[in-house]
């Protein structure tokens, strides 16, 4: 490959940067301009280094022909990578909270890190994970190569760009202050022009399909691509202040705004990390446990339920704001209803297992899989209630909330992706097994216990919370000050650190292990006990 | 009227009704007669090849 136009592109590039740095309208996009300018510029090196001057003809690619797979090697590292970064930054948020003296101002305040944590998890983690698998999976479902030649390396490497310039813009304290969505203007074009990438190179793959039919797990990542783009264009509609300057002001004012930020919000949710992390379960479970999936006919009821309901939900995060009564009311009936599909789902995903629970006991990355669907069903439970009106005058604005979301976050996308990951690494790099299958085991337990221990003790932490704030004694006072409630959380605001802290663990031993399977090396261990020796079919 | 009004009325009405049949016809697509084999049959691409 020559990649001449792309290192010309990204030349080209690395100058309008610099002239965005000259000519800036405000200090903190200069700052961000040379921020981009030194990305572009040291991409442009590299990618001059990598110039082949040999005639076309012995430069012919080396292009084997099959699937297009290095593009998903790279994308598996990244959300390892990511994912430590993300679970670090957790860790850090946490103990900032705990011990405020942590917040070093005013690069690492808890205003700045607090979203630098949620979109690594979130878009670096969860979405470089959402690329990678989704790549690989259209792939094998559809028997085609990936569509668009070189198009999975512009979405690859655009998405880090995009990764680099949210979390650079976080920390230099550019925001425009919509929850997850905090990235501005410009660098929401930049996602744009990159998601639509993503759209034409899914999309053409299973367009060019030599399998008649789209298996679901397509179905859910193509909902998630479509459905995304939609959120993010519609949610980042803005008039920037200044061609050259970071500010720009919503398109929408006071409730419209607040519903579109939660219609995004909930949405990111559903689509993001329920609609793209279910295609990679109705994949990686049939595969790991080699079993097709329990009832398909179900899958595709859960499909089409899933996406007719989830887009409603989004009101219930306004529950006894100014948004009209009918539209809270909407909100929680349709989240109530979800219950529905996502237990349909759950029981699909579980079930597959039918005729092999015993891998539970012999597979760690099988139980692995099966505890990120219990905690699927477990979230999807408890979303519902908490969208219940007089639930939530109870959860709303306490801890029960971050409890709730990482015990989704954690529990079903970091599961469920690490189980991916271990399917994926022995697969993409050809190694007869794990470095370590024990060390899997090693992190199936730290992550589990790190989940178990920080959504309990976010349970507790929010309902003493939430019954802080309306205790009132017989006079009609308010029993607590603010300040009071904030002091009660200390202990908890430890725990969840440890909880946390546990979690990061085992993702570090995931990153060992991964890295060590790469590298080609076998621990020498002994094998889990009742575990069949050499499942791997010859390839 | 205006426009926000048309739209919301538009909404539960003729917008709900139609995606309400849409729903059940995909629900009833799905266990046309035949559809069990069919469905027997994409459950197992994933596991055909690699």
């Amino acid at each position: 490959m020559k990649y001449t136009t792309e290192t010309i592109v990204l030349a080209v590039g690395a100058f309008l940067a610099l002239l965005g740095a000259a000519f800036a309208q405000d200090k903190l996009f200069g700052a961000h301009m040379w921020v981009l300018f030194f990305v572009l510029l040291a991409g442009t090196v590299f990618m001059i280094r990598r110039i082949s001057f040999a005639p076309a003809k012995v430069a012919a690619s080396s292009d084997d022909g099959g699937y297009f797979d290095e593009v998903v090697k790279y994308g598996v590292i990244a959300t390892v990578f990511w994912g430590v970064v993300g679970f670090l930054v957790g860790v850090v948020v946490a103990l900032q909270l705990a011990f405020p003296d942590l917040n070093i101002e005013p690069w690492l305040n808890f205003g700045r890190t607090r979203p630098l944590h949620t979109s690594a998890v979130i878009f670096a983690f969860g979405g470089n994970a959402l690329i990678a698998t989704s790549f690989y999976v259209v792939q094998r479902t559809s028997r085609a190569r990936l569509f668009g030649g070189n198009l999975g390396w512009f979405v690859f490497w655009g998405y880090q760009l995009f990764i680099v310039m949210a979390a650079t813009g976080y920390l230099l304290g550019i925001t425009q202050g919509r929850e997850y969505a905090e990235p501005e203007w410009y660098v929401d074009l930049w996602l744009t022009v990159v998601w639509v990438a993503y759209l034409v190179a899914f999309l053409g793959t299973i367009m060019t399909r030599k399998e008649p039919h789209i298996y679901v797990a397509n179905w859910f990542f193509l909902s998630f691509i479509v459905t995304v783009a939609m959120l993010h264009i519609v949610n980042n509609l803005a008039i920037p202040v200044s061609f050259l300057g970071v500010k720009s002001y919503s398109a929408f004012s006071g409730v419209q705004d607040a519903l579109t930020q939660w219609w995004y919000g909930h949405n990111a949710v559903g689509f993001f990390l329920t609609a793209g992390f279910l295609g990679m379960m109705y994949y990686f479970i049939p595969k790991q446990v080699n079993r097709p999936v329990y009832s398909y006919r179900l899958s595709i009821i859960h499909f089409w339920a899933l996406i007719f309901m989830y887009i409603w939900a989004g009101p219930h995060h306004l529950h006894y704001t100014a948004l009209p009564d009918w539209a809270q009311t909407l909100g929680m009936v349709f989240s109530i209803m979800l219950w529905m599909p996502s237990w349909g789902g759950m029981i699909n995903g579980l079930m597959t297992l039918s005729g092999a629970w015993d891998k539970i006991r012999t597979d760690p990355i099988v139980r692995m899989m099966v505890m990120a669907v219990a905690f699927y069903g477990m979230a999807t439970f408890e979303g519902p209630m908490m969208s219940i009106k007089s639930v939530n005058s109870l959860s709303h604005y306490t801890d029960w909330t971050i409890g709730h979301v990482h015990s989704g976050a954690l529990g079903w996308n970091g599961l469920i992706t690490f189980g991916a990951v271990y399917f994926l690494v022995p697969k993409l790099w050809k190694r007869e097994r794990l470095y370590s299958i024990r060390m899997v085991n090693w992190h199936f337990w730290l992550a589990t216990l790190g989940i178990v221990v920080y959504a309990a003790v976010m349970w507790v932490a929010g309902i003493q919370q939430g019954l802080m704030w309306r205790e009132y004694d017989e006079q009609g006072f308010l029993v607590y000050s603010f300040a009071e409630t904030v002091a009660a959380m200390f202990p908890y605001y430890v725990l969840r650190a440890v909880g946390g802290g546990l979690f990061l663990l085992g993702a570090l031993i995931m990153a060992y292990n991964v890295t060590m399977t790469i590298l080609g090396y076998q621990r020498d261990e002994a094998p889990i006990p009742g575990a069949a020796p050499a499942l791997q079919p010859a390839e | 009227m205006e426009t926000y009004t048309a739209m919301r009325h538009f909404a539960d009405s003729w917008g709900l009704l139609a995606m309400t049949l849409f729903f059940l016809a995909v629900v009833a697509f799905t266990f046309r007669p035949g559809a069990r084999k069919a469905a027997e049959r994409a459950a197992e691409i994933p596991l055909k090849e690699d």
